[in-house]
């Protein structure tokens, strides 16, 4: 009579279950050390010194922001560039800028963003993408935004249309009046600055590149 | 719970969970509406009951029915596997209670509080505003102080009791699947560290200790429902979980891609989040291997009679096994790869994996255990399909498959224009809303959605009067 096999052993699947959970387990928790260490928030001082952080510290919103493709890498990266006013200074130093991207970050949650808006691509897809948000055309000089709140820069059109998103509606399609602060308003801009600045692997690709008529639009 | 045929304490508390869940349930389709016409016709209940507010409600329900149905179904099983009953179960009844009472207070304070200022407060008694765990901080130390109980009273009936294969594998599932929510407790500025340990979360649960639960309850159904052998029902088991952990753990890769996280997610969630749809054809084919086998045994003997004795339940539980497969399987792999994920992220897409994946892994085999509640509670021998079954089982299942095909097409629509053509723009945004595919996708989904809430009416009626019809074997 042949032996009993073992691929027919209860116990011999069980240990192979154990084994391979456990293997498994590890490398996620190694691989969590690893990267961990890669997204800490950088400093002022990586920033000082260009030291390139895949998240940067609060005071990025000092400087000028950009998203380019990245020859080596083959996909767009954020750009950290030159000085660059927010809210009428650009130099908020360590403990302010973090105070105002910790509201905004508090902001974001307590406001339930995510239940509407995809942050890092995540989240419900009731309304835009707010990962390179700060750096989309339709806030810029010449984009409709800032003409349509009657504000000068950037960070105070958005920090106005987050006060009063159903004063200054674009589509049919509104954002409710959230009970947004003029400080909150603040925070959660400074918070779009410094996700627009996390190097999201080249998400979303192409980011305000292609602009114009789609499907005879 | 009178007229009960249970005699079993644990049973009678699954009872009260299955019914809880059901009820919440209603709730997940009933907010899933709102926010499904408010796609249709965005002034529906605007600054009333907005989108963000709805959603949430209609995310955590399903999440909150689920668990219930999934505690309710573990107490169902226990008594069973381990052949005594279930200790510390005045512990689980005053839990049950505990839970409940939260739910319907985080629930009202969603519906009438909503939003709140920017500070800790908001964060420790209105909502946490991260998606599927929005549930406020007093809750989740409240859940947690629940599960534990939960686990407890597992834990201390599977070492007392008989251990089978099934509640040793519940046990070391459950511990990890209420461990895990404590990964999500924290509050943190950085945005990717907070999606980082979030995804712990979400998809340690769903793609890892959900799916191992629906192995165990599957084996559990087969030998209860059709006598498939012990033997082979817990070996099959141990290979799922082998496969499900094996390819699991590691494919929750498959969210690190573009959080912030390093490059080498791409190629490790790649890789193990291909594998994850091998375990669910596993369970589908185990599912279908068993029922032919059990009823070839019967035909041979020249027995003309169906193996099955819970006719509503093992449908679903059949539907789950395909249901599974399809929906996070196939679905899901559609777009688990970095370069088609690169532009499927975060669009209607992933809500059309979403809702069937949900619907096909989770929802049907709970609505299975649900049959086996009041199978046993009205202590029927052979429970048969009633009219409502039918229509219950069709218009459910139509309207889910029916709401994940509008999704899908609408999702092309979103996935080409918002994405690959237009970089995820605000404008990009909303020329994709605006195309014909997306609009008519969302109407063909609320009307889905609509056949699928009447089919829960259909259920509803079932469940509560399916034990009083004629034609079971008593």
């Amino acid at each position: 009579m042949a032996k009993k096999s073992v691929w027919s052993d209860n116990r011999f699947w069980q240990r192979t279950a154990a084994w391979i959970t456990g293997f498994a387990s590890v490398l996620l928790i190694w691989l969590t050390f690893d990267t961990s260490g890669q997204i800490v928030m950088g400093n002022d001082a990586d920033l000082q010194n260009g030291v390139t952080k895949r998240v940067p510290g609060p005071t990025v919103i000092n400087y000028k922001i950009t998203y380019e493709m990245d020859a080596k890498r083959k996909h767009e990266v954020p750009v950290i560039g030159e000085k660059e006013m927010f809210f009428g200074k650009d130099d908020w130093n360590e403990e302010e800028a973090a105070a105002l991207l910790h509201l905004g970050k508090l902001a974001s949650q307590t406001k339930n963003c995510m239940n509407c808006h995809t942050l890092l691509g995540n989240g419900a897809y009731y309304a835009p993408d707010l990962t390179k948000a700060w750096l989309d055309p339709a806030w810029q000089e010449t984009g409709p935004m800032q003409a349509m709140t009657g504000k000068s820069t950037k960070e105070e059109a958005m920090a106005e249309f987050l006060q009063n998103p159903s004063k200054y509606p674009t589509h049919a399609r509104m954002m409710p009046n959230l009970g947004i602060t003029a400080d909150e308003a603040k925070g959660l801009v400074a918070f779009l600055k410094h996700m627009s600045s996390i190097d999201t692997n080249g998400f979303p690709r192409n980011f305000g590149k292609i602009q114009g008529a789609v499907n005879g639009k | 719970m009178a007229n009960s045929y249970l005699t079993s304490e644990s049973k009678k508390l699954a009872t009260w969970y299955f019914t809880f869940a059901a009820i919440i349930f209603g709730a997940q389709l009933l907010f899933g509406l709102v926010a499904a016409i408010q796609y249709v016709e965005s002034s529906f209940l605007f600054e009333v009951l907005d989108f963000s507010v709805a959603r949430m409600l209609h995310i955590n329900a399903l999440v909150v029915w689920m668990v219930f149905a999934m505690f309710g179904s573990v107490y169902w099983l226990l008594p069973d596997e381990t052949g005594i009953e279930t200790v510390g179960i005045g512990l689980g009844k005053l839990l049950f209670w505990i839970f409940a009472a939260a739910i319907v207070v985080v629930v009202l304070v969603y519906l009438f509080i909503q939003v709140g200022p920017a500070n800790e407060t908001s964060i420790w008694f209105i909502h946490e505003g991260r998606e599927y765990i929005e549930a406020p901080r007093w809750a989740d130390y409240g859940i947690t102080v629940v599960a534990l109980g939960f686990v407890a009273n597992l834990y201390m009936t599977g070492m007392k009791g008989k251990q089978s294969g099934v509640v040793t594998v519940l046990m070391a599932d459950m511990i990890a699947f209420a461990g895990l929510y404590l990964t999500g407790m924290f509050y943190t500025d950085n945005i990717t560290i907070d999606q980082f340990w979030w995804w712990w979360v979400i998809h340690l649960w769903v793609e890892a200790t959900w799916e191992v639960f629906v192995g165990s309850i599957a084996a559990y159904g087969l030998i209860t429902m059709i006598g498939a052998h012990r033997k082979v029902v817990e070996m099959w088991l141990w290979i799922e979980v082998t496969m499900l952990f094996g390819s699991g753990i590691l494919g929750i890769g498959h969210h690190y891609f573009w959080i912030g996280t390093p490059e080498y997610w791409w190629e490790i969630g790649a890789l193990f989040s291909a594998l994850e749809p091998l375990p669910l054809v596993a369970m589908f084919i185990h599912v279908l291997y068993d029922w032919g086998k059990m009823q070839g045994e019967q035909d041979a003997q020249g027995k003309e009679m169906s193996v099955i004795t819970n006719k509503p339940a093992f449908t679903w539980f059949v539907l789950n096994a395909f249901g599974n497969f399809l929906g996070a399987g196939i679905w899901g792999f559609f777009h688990t790869l970095p370069q088609v994920n690169l532009y499927t992220h975060g669009t209607q897409f992933t809500s059309a994996h979403g809702h069937l994946a949900f619907f096909g892994a989770y929802a049907t085999i709970l609505v299975g255990m649900m049959y086996i509640g009041v199978q046993g509670k009205n202590g029927i021998k052979i429970l048969n399909n009633t009219t409502s079954t039918i229509f219950a089982t069709s218009m459910i299942v139509g309207g889910v498959l029916g709401m994940t095909v509008a999704l899908t097409v609408a999702g092309y629509s979103d996935v080409i224009i918002s994405r690959a053509q237009m970089g995820a723009t605000w404008e990009g945004y909303f020329s994709a809303q605006t195309t014909t595919w997306l609009l008519q996708g969302m109407y063909w989904r609320l009307i889905m959605g609509a056949v699928t809430f009447i089919g829960f009416l259909f259920l509803v009626k079932d469940l509560l009067t399916i034990g009083k019809a004629a034609n079971h074997v008593r």
